[in-house]
C-alpha cells in the first residue's frame, strides 16, 4: 500500500511522476474500475465541477473515454473540438484558454497536435490541466491505461519484458510508456526501423533492436504502435508493404514469443499493417481490455487532479470527496 | 581646441596592442590621443574608472535591425539604443529586411535612417542574392558602392552550391566577405530545436547538427577553391568547430562567430517549450557548448556576434511550431559573457575584448576595435562587480524576446563613448 499523496494540479506527462505517484494513480484506477462493474456506475465525486474536453486534434476513443469518466464522476462536461472553435494556426491558444477559464471551469482536458501546449496552458491556468495527448510528446492517460492493463494481466510491472514496436520517433504513447515502465522497473525494448527510432534514445534506459524477432522472443508484453501512413511519403519508409513485412505482427511471428505473451495496441489499429486481424482479435490480444480500463484510469486522473484524496475504493455507498459547491 | 576627456584609473584592455594594465586614457575630440600610465590633462573632463574595465567599443557583425519593413519589431532608433546600452559602438545590419538590402536604394535608405536616428555606427550588410531567394546574384558592385561591408543572405541558406561558388568568386573582386548562414534546409526542415536527447524527450522534431556542419564543410571547400573570404555566422555545433579548426590550419580565409546564447545555454533551456529559447541554429547540447567555449579561447571562433533578432510578444506567444526563430541579444551580451565565461575563469578579459571588439572589426576591415592612439574614440566601460537582473521593462529594444529574462548577470556596461561623445552614462542611454 502506498503512502504517497497526490500533490499535482495537472497531469502533463509521466516523465515528471515518481514511481509512488504512478502506483497511487493505478490504485485509484482499480478502485474506480470496481465502480464501473456495478450496475449503477456513477459516483458524486466531481458533482458541481466542470470538465472541459478541449480536443484540437481528431480523437474518438480518448475523448469518449474522458467523457464517460467525467460523467461517472458526476461532473458537468463541455466539449470543444477543433471544428467548433475559432482557433486557427498562429492564433494564440492561450487567449482561447483564458476565455474558457474566465467561465470558471475546473479541469481542462487538452488534446493538441503540437508538443508542449498543455504545459504552456497549465503554466497560466488556474484550472487543472490534463494532457490528453500533445504532438509526439506524451499521452499520459494512455500510458497509465497500458500500465494498468499490464498490471491486471501480469500481476506486476517490475521485471516485465515489454517490447514496443513501430514508429517510436513520432509516438507520444511510446514516450509515456517508456517513462512509466522504466520508473516501475520493467525492461523496455524499442523496435522499429532506424528511421523511426530516434538515435540516442537508449540513454533513457531502454534497449533498441531493429529485429522484430528479438523484440518478440523474450517479451511478456508486445505493444504495437499505429503507423501513420504518411511516413511513407516522408522517406522514412520505402513502402507500407515493406514495413508490414518487416515489423507487422501476424500469428506466425507471434509464435516466436512466449505462450503467455500479451499483445497491446493503443488504437486505432491499421489492420494488416502493424497487426494482422487474427492477432488483433486473437486470444493473446488485450486491446479491448485497454479500452475498458481507459475509463477507470481517466476517472482516477480527473479525481486526483481535482483534489480528491486517494482512496482504496469508494465505499459501497460513496460519499463525495469534496464539499459540493453549486 | 577640441574637448578633452580623461578616463582615469581604469583597467585598459586592448588586445590589438597586447595591453591589459591599469592606467589613464585621453580623448581629444573624436580620437584617442594617449593611452597608459598616469596622464595629466589640465581642463579635461575626468571620468573616474577605478575598478572598471576600459574596452574598445564593441563591434557586432550580426544584428537584425528590422528596418525597413518590420518596424513593429525594431527600428533603427530602438535597435541602436539597445546596442549602445550593451556597449556596442558599431553594428552591422543584416540584409533580410522587407524589402531586403539587395539593391542600392534599400542600403541608402538604411544609411539615411541611421544618420537621422541611430545612436551608434550602423554598417550595412548587402544581400548575396536577389530577394534573398538564392537563385541569382544581387548587384554586388552596386551594393559595395552604396557602402556595404559584407554580404549575407542570413536567415536564408544558399542551397545552390554553384551559386555560392560564384558569389564567393565575385565578391572577391570587391574584397567583401560572405557571411554564411550555414544550414542545409533539407536536413533542418520541420525542426524546432536541436536534435538530441532533449528533443527526443519532448517529442519535438529536431534540427541535427549535420544540417549546419555539412553546409560549413561545403562553404569552406568553395571558399578555399575560390580563394575568397568566408565568415561563418552563428556557429553552434561541435562538428562545425572541427571543420573550422582544420580549415584554419590549412590556411583557408575563414572566420567565424558564435552568439552569447549558444555560449551560455543548451537545449535543456527548452524543457518548458520556451519560445524565447527558439532560434536558428538551435541551442545545442552541452558537448557543443563546451566545444564553442574551447574554440572561443583558442581563436577558432574569432568573435562573438549577437544575432539580435527582435520579434513581438504576440508572434512568440503561440504554439512552438509557429513561433518565429530568434532572440534579442545586444543588451545582455556583455553581462552573459562575463557571467558564463569570464567570471568562472573560462575566458580572459583580453580574449573577451578580442572577440567583442578587435577581431570583428578585422573581419570587415574597419579601423575600430582598438584603443591605439589615433584610433576613433569608441570606448566602453564595464563594471565587473556590478550585478543586475534582466527584466523585460529595462530593454531599450522594441522587443523583449530574450532567453535571459530573470537571469542575474555579473558585469554591466556603465559608460559608452562614441567618437569621444558620451552615449551611455551610469548604464543608461543618453538622449540623442
Amino acid at each position: 500500500m502506498t503512502t504517497a499523496a497526490w500533490t499535482h494540479k495537472d497531469l502533463l506527462g509521466l516523465e515528471e511522476l515518481s514511481a509512488e505517484e504512478l502506483t497511487l494513480l493505478l490504485e485509484q484506477a482499480r478502485a474506480f474500475k470496481e465502480v464501473s462493474l456495478r450496475p449503477i456506475k456513477k459516483v458524486p465525486a466531481l458533482r458541481g465541477r466542470t470538465v472541459v474536453l478541449f480536443f484540437l486534434e481528431p480523437s474518438t476513443r480518448t475523448r469518449t473515454s474522458f467523457e464517460l469518466a467525467a460523467k461517472r464522476l458526476s461532473a458537468d462536461i463541455l466539449n470543444i473540438q477543433a471544428s467548433s472553435t475559432s482557433l486557427t494556426k498562429g492564433e494564440t491558444i492561450l487567449d482561447t484558454v483564458r476565455n474558457i477559464e474566465a467561465m470558471k471551469v475546473d479541469i481542462l482536458v487538452i488534446r493538441h497536435s503540437v508538443s508542449g501546449i498543455p504545459l504552456k496552458v497549465a503554466k497560466t491556468a488556474a484550472a487543472s490541466v490534463v494532457n490528453a495527448g500533445d504532438g509526439s510528446h506524451e499521452h499520459p492517460t494512455q500510458g497509465l491505461v497500458d500500465l494498468y492493463t499490464m498490471l491486471e494481466k501480469k500481476g506486476t510491472i517490475a521485471g516485465l519484458n515489454v517490447s514496443i514496436v513501430g514508429d517510436i520517433a513520432h509516438s507520444r504513447v511510446a514516450r509515456s510508456n517508456l517513462w512509466g515502465l522504466t520508473k516501475l522497473g520493467a525492461r523496455v525494448t524499442l523496435c522499429g526501423p532506424p528511421t523511426l527510432v530516434p538515435a540516442g534514445i537508449e540513454q533513457l534506459g531502454v534497449k533498441v533492436t531493429y529485429s522484430l524477432k528479438e523484440a518478440i522472443r523474450d517479451a511478456d508484453v508486445l505493444m504495437l504502435l499505429r503507423l501513420q501512413l504518411e511516413r511513407q511519403t516522408q522517406n522514412l519508409l520505402p513502402s507500407i508493404r515493406e514495413y508490414a513485412k518487416l515489423f507487422g505482427v501476424d500469428r506466425e511471428k507471434l509464435a516466436w514469443g512466449k505462450p503467455d505473451l500479451i499483445v497491446m495496441h493503443p488504437g486505432p489499429v491499421n489492420r494488416g499493417v502493424e497487426l494482422a486481424p487474427d492477432v488483433a482479435d486473437g486470444p493473446q490480444s488485450v486491446i479491448y481490455d485497454q479500452v475498458t480500463n481507459g475509463v477507470a484510469v481517466r476517472m482516477a486522473v480527473l479525481y486526483l487532479v481535482s483534489g480528491g484524496r486517494p482512496a482504496k475504493a469508494p465505499a459501497a455507498k460513496p460519499v463525495p470527496a469534496h464539499p459540493v459547491t453549486a | 581646441m577640441p574637448a578633452t576627456l580623461l578616463i582615469k584609473g581604469g583597467r585598459i584592455v586592448d588586445p590589438a596592442n597586447g595591453v591589459d594594465a591599469t592606467g589613464d586614457l585621453l580623448i581629444e575630440g573624436d580620437r584617442i590621443v594617449k593611452v597608459g600610465g598616469t596622464i595629466a590633462a589640465n581642463g579635461a573632463e575626468v571620468v573616474k574608472a577605478d575598478g572598471q574595465i576600459v574596452f574598445p567599443g564593441f563591434v557586432d557583425l550580426h544584428v537584425h535591425l528590422r528596418s525597413p519593413g518590420r518596424e513593429e519589431k525594431e527600428t533603427v532608433a530602438t535597435g541602436t539604443r539597445a546596442a549602445a546600452k550593451g556597449g556596442f559602438t558599431t553594428i552591422c545590419a543584416m540584409a533580410n529586411t522587407d524589402p531586403p538590402a539587395d539593391n542600392r536604394t534599400v542600403v541608402e535608405y538604411l544609411l539615411a535612417e541611421a544618420r537621422r536616428s541611430a545612436a551608434v555606427t550602423v554598417l550595412p550588410i548587402g544581400a548575396v542574392t536577389k530577394g534573398l531567394a538564392g537563385e541569382s546574384l544581387a548587384e554586388i558592385g552596386e551594393l559595395k558602392a552604396a557602402g556595404v561591408v559584407a554580404l549575407s543572405d542570413d536567415g536564408h541558406s544558399i542551397m545552390n552550391a554553384q551559386l555560392m561558388r560564384r558569389a564567393l568568386e565575385y565578391a572577391k573582386m570587391f574584397e567583401l566577405p560572405i557571411i554564411s548562414h550555414a544550414e542545409d534546409t533539407t536536413l533542418s526542415a520541420g525542426g524546432l530545436m536541436h536534435e538530441g536527447l532533449a528533443s527526443i524527450k519532448q517529442g519535438v522534431q529536431g534540427i541535427p547538427s549535420s544540417a549546419e556542419a555539412v553546409m560549413v564543410a561545403r562553404d569552406i571547400l568553395l571558399a578555399e577553391h575560390a580563394g575568397a573570404r568566408l565568415h561563418i555566422a552563428h556557429a553552434s555545433a561541435k562538428e562545425t568547430i572541427d571543420l573550422l579548426r582544420a580549415a584554419k590550419q590549412r590556411g583557408v580565409a575563414v572566420t567565424a562567430e558564435a552568439t552569447p546564447h549558444h555560449l551560455a545555454l543548451t537545449d535543456e533551456a527548452l524543457r518548458q517549450y520556451e519560445s524565447n529559447c527558439k532560434m536558428n541554429p538551435p541551442l545545442r547540447a552541452a558537448a557543443d557548448q563546451a566545444a564553442l567555449h574551447a574554440a572561443l579561447r583558442d581563436g577558432t571562433i574569432d568573435c562573438v556576434a549577437t544575432d539580435h533578432a527582435p520579434h513581438t510578444q504576440a508572434e512568440k506567444e503561440v504554439e512552438m511550431d509557429t513561433a518565429p526563430f530568434g532572440v534579442i541579444g545586444l543588451e545582455t551580451a556583455l553581462g552573459v559573457l562575463m557571467t558564463v565565461l569570464v567570471k568562472p575563469g573560462g575566458l580572459t578579459l583580453t580574449q573577451l575584448a578580442a572577440a567583442m571588439s578587435w577581431r570583428p572589426a578585422q573581419v570587415i576591415r574597419i579601423p575600430r576595435g582598438t584603443l591605439s592612439p589615433g584610433a576613433a574614440a569608441d570606448v566602453t566601460l564595464v563594471d565587473p562587480g556590478k550585478t543586475w537582473t534582466v527584466t523585460v521593462d529595462a530593454f531599450e529594444s522594441k522587443s523583449s524576446n530574450s532567453p535571459f529574462i530573470g537571469r542575474t548577470l555579473h558585469g554591466a556596461v556603465t559608460e559608452v563613448f562614441l567618437g569621444g561623445r558620451r552615449l551611455v552614462h551610469n548604464g543608461e542611454v543618453l538622449a540623442l
